[in-house]
């Protein structure tokens, strides 16, 4: 290929950290689609966790570095819908008070693309071959839905692949109840607004919960594995990736 | 809830709220019928989409020029034979009240639906000073007879189940009575018309005052406002300073966008204008009508974080779509208003200490602002909310040297590799069948409900290195 789009990981701190195969999910599938990837490996997380927490000097000071961190970067691709809306609608206001980082964080924030988006957008929705087969069941994690305004692109990716069946989820749109640090703060409110999203998952039939943000997938797949159901939470990535992805 | 119910944290209070199973399950099925009923009426208003718009604009302009909107509203009020009163708190609001009531001797008051007056206690102030309200809004009726506080912005019994209205309603009234909500309106209606007969004064909030024409828009499904406002032979209005709009056309946008936020209704049942005292030829109305506005914090917001919770049409779609008020029902949050709006109104009314808990009670979804007629950013004002109360001081010490040193680690690639790798070494004891099934501190919590993902053996960026080819 003359030219291969470029793209650099922000894989965040979650893929890092507790769901690495995802990551590997998403640097198969995207060299499949012939992206030539690069991961900044000083990258640690988005800062979004401090952000929603209130505490936006310390948010800032990461925003700083990351922002600093993918200068260059042609692309920039998140496997999370929250981390990707970080990045691009809150860097900006961050780091405003520094007119030029504020610059290149809106620079950044407009190369910047959740991993769904990334493939639609930018790549233009190309076939994906997976070995990925049964009936799955998409949740839109908030951020990207209502932060990204993005519920089309994951549901269209799934919709195209020849051995998955996609079911629409009752109540798609409403929150797993993750919440980041709200999770740890309430968790016995957190995990009944959870309660109600598992069993919609379990009616639709599915044996997979799709999403595309780790977070949901942390608080999904920990409600799943606790009741011991049959579904089982994935990434995008992962589906898109199929048997590559460990 | 009484101020003794808020020693208890707030944290224990949702708890107790999950395991009141009357409490879910009518707030389920109420909560659940109000989405259902609000999207459906968008669905079917295409032009829905540019009247939130324009409401919001609207609000937006009242707001910067607020004190001419007010002057506009009182001159036309008293043009009109009303007399316009200012509190500028909550107790000066009360003091008023009283004082009309106690100089004209009335004994009893009738109430339409009004957060304004629940905002300031008012009926505890009337029973103190031995006058007798009544609250005539079927909701309101109930939890008077209950001795609670609303938990809903529009529907005040939201938290009980028909079976616990009909018990309460046989308890009080002394007779057995079904569960069956047509019996129980009819037996409500049938104490209140003598109320309203023997009433001498009413009281109701605003849901808009118009400035250009001085008139008070109460909006009601039950017909009761319209009785308040007119049997009785004194009319007083209570309205937050905000509630003012310049005129009639502004008007017919709310009153496009409101019910069917509200109820999902294309208007509601009701709509009743007041414009001032029944004037000499006119067949009713009330011989005097006082208009009280309300400032009770809400100026010290028009430059603040909280501004834009000023647009606040009291509409209740928020609360109905947001997971955590779901949940936990309004009276565990222990405050006037609830749910998200109510958060930010708290912290508004009650000081940024008073949320010190609730700020946290969100999951910053989105989905209220999505909701909101005139879509206020409630998550922003949340996370803003949230920046005071650490720089205040106000957040827990201990939880802001866990953030700080956070922040620390993620800004230093190293230390956050050796933590990555010390969490590995850590939760050995832990790990059981590939995940966490119980842990200690401040992670039990969560452990307690779910499982977490162990942190795996090998990291994403250790991992890379053979992926780099
Ligand atoms: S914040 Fe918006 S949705 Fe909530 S009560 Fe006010 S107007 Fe209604």
């Amino acid at each position: 290929m003359a030219n291969p789009v470029r793209a650099s990981l922000l894989v965040t701190c979650l893929v890092d950290l507790f769901y690495p195969e995802v990551g590997v999910a998403m640097v198969r599938l995207l060299r499949r689609l012939g992206v030539s990837v690069d991961f900044p490996s000083n990258q640690t997380c988005c800062g979004l966790p401090l952000f929603n927490s209130g505490y936006h000097q310390e948010a800032a000071r990461v925003a700083r570095r990351t922002v600093r961190l993918f200068a260059h970067s042609e692309h920039v691709v998140v496997p999370s819908g929250s981390c990707a809306w970080m990045v691009k609608k809150e860097y900006p206001g961050l780091l405003k008070d520094d007119p030029a980082l504020g610059a290149q964080a809106e620079g950044l924030g407009s190369r910047t693309y959740e991993l769904s988006q990334f493939i639609v957008k930018v790549l233009g929705a190309p076939d994906i071959a997976t070995d990925f087969r049964g009936r799955v069941t998409y949740h839109d994690s908030c951020h990207l839905l209502r932060g990204l305004g993005e519920s089309q692109s994951p549901r269209q990716l799934l919709r195209r692949l020849p051995g998955v069946e996609l079911v629409e989820l009752p109540g798609a749109d409403q929150c797993c109840g993750f919440g980041g640090s709200f999770s740890v703060r309430l968790p016995d409110v957190s995990a009944a607004i959870l309660k109600k999203k598992l069993e919609n998952a379990e009616a639709t039939g599915a044996d997979c919960l799709v999403a595309c943000d780790a977070g949901c997938l942390m608080q999904m797949s920990g409600g799943l594995s606790r009741k011991g159901s049959r579904v089982r939470a994935v990434h995008l990535a992962q589906v898109l990736a199929g048997s590559d992805s460990r | 809830m009484s101020v003794g119910e808020l020693k208890v944290p707030f944290v224990e209070r949702a708890h107790r709220a999950l395991n009141d199973r009357f409490l879910q399950e009518a707030l389920n099925t109420a909560t659940t019928r109000f989405m259902t009923l609000r999207h459906e009426a968008f669905q079917a208003f295409p032009q829905g989409e540019a009247l939130r718009e324009r409401a919001r604009e609207i609000k937006e302009a009242t707001l910067q020029k607020l004190d001419f909107y007010l002057e506009q509203l009182a001159d036309n009020v008293e043009r009109l034979g009303g007399h316009v009163h200012w509190a500028a708190t909550g107790d000066e609001a009360r003091g008023i009240i009283l004082r009309l009531a106690q100089e004209r001797g009335v004994k009893l008051v009738v109430k339409s639906k009004s957060m304004a007056t629940e905002e300031i206690e008012l009926n505890e102030a009337l029973e103190h000073a031995g006058i007798t309200p009544v609250e005539t809004d079927l909701g309101e009726y109930i939890i008077q007879l209950a001795r609670e506080k609303p938990s809903h912005i529009i529907a005040p019994a939201i938290h009980k189940t028909k079976g616990q209205v009909a018990e309460l309603f046989s308890r009080e009234l002394k007779r057995p009575l079904a569960a069956d909500p047509e019996v129980l309106t009819k037996v409500a209606r049938g104490e209140l018309r003598e109320k309203f007969l023997q009433a001498d004064m009413g009281i109701t909030g605003a849901n808009f005052a118009v400035a250009d024409t001085g008139t008070v828009v109460l909006i009601t499904n039950e017909g009761n406002g319209r009785l308040v406002t007119t049997l009785p032979r004194i009319h007083v209005a209570l309205m937050g300073m905000e509630k003012v709009i310049p005129s009639m056309t502004d008007l017919m946008v709310f009153l496009s966008i409101l019910p069917r936020s509200a109820t999902g209704q294309k208007i509601s049942s009701y709509v009743t204008l007041v414009r001032g005292p029944r004037r000499p030829g006119e067949m009713d109305g009330p011989e005097e009508f006082h208009l009280i506005v309300m400032d009770n914090g809400r100026s010290s917001q028009l430059a603040g974080t909280l501004r834009e919770a000023l647009y606040c049409l009291r509409c209740g779609a928020c609360l109905n779509v947001c997971p955590v008020y779901r949940q936990i029902g309004g009276h565990a949050y222990g405050y006037t208003y609830s749910g998200p709006i109510g958060i930010l109104l708290t912290a508004m009314l009650h000081g940024n200490h008073a949320v010190r808990d609730l700020a946290h009670a969100s999951s910053l979804c989105g989905a209220c602002q999505e909701a909101c007629p005139v879509k206020i950013d409630i998550p922003r004002m949340l996370i803003e909310l949230r920046e005071h109360l650490d720089r205040e001081r106000i957040a827990p010490l201990a939880e802001r040297l866990i953030f700080k040193s956070f922040a620390r680690v993620l800004t230093t690639p190293a230390l956050y590799r050796v933590l990555g790798r010390l969490g590995r070494l850590l939760q050995r004891p832990f790990v059981k069948d590939g995940r966490l099934g119980a842990l200690p501190v401040f992670l039990r919590g969560w452990t307690d409900h779910r499982d977490l993902p162990p942190v795996a053996e090998r990291s994403f960026r250790e991992r890379w290195r053979e992926l780099e080819r």
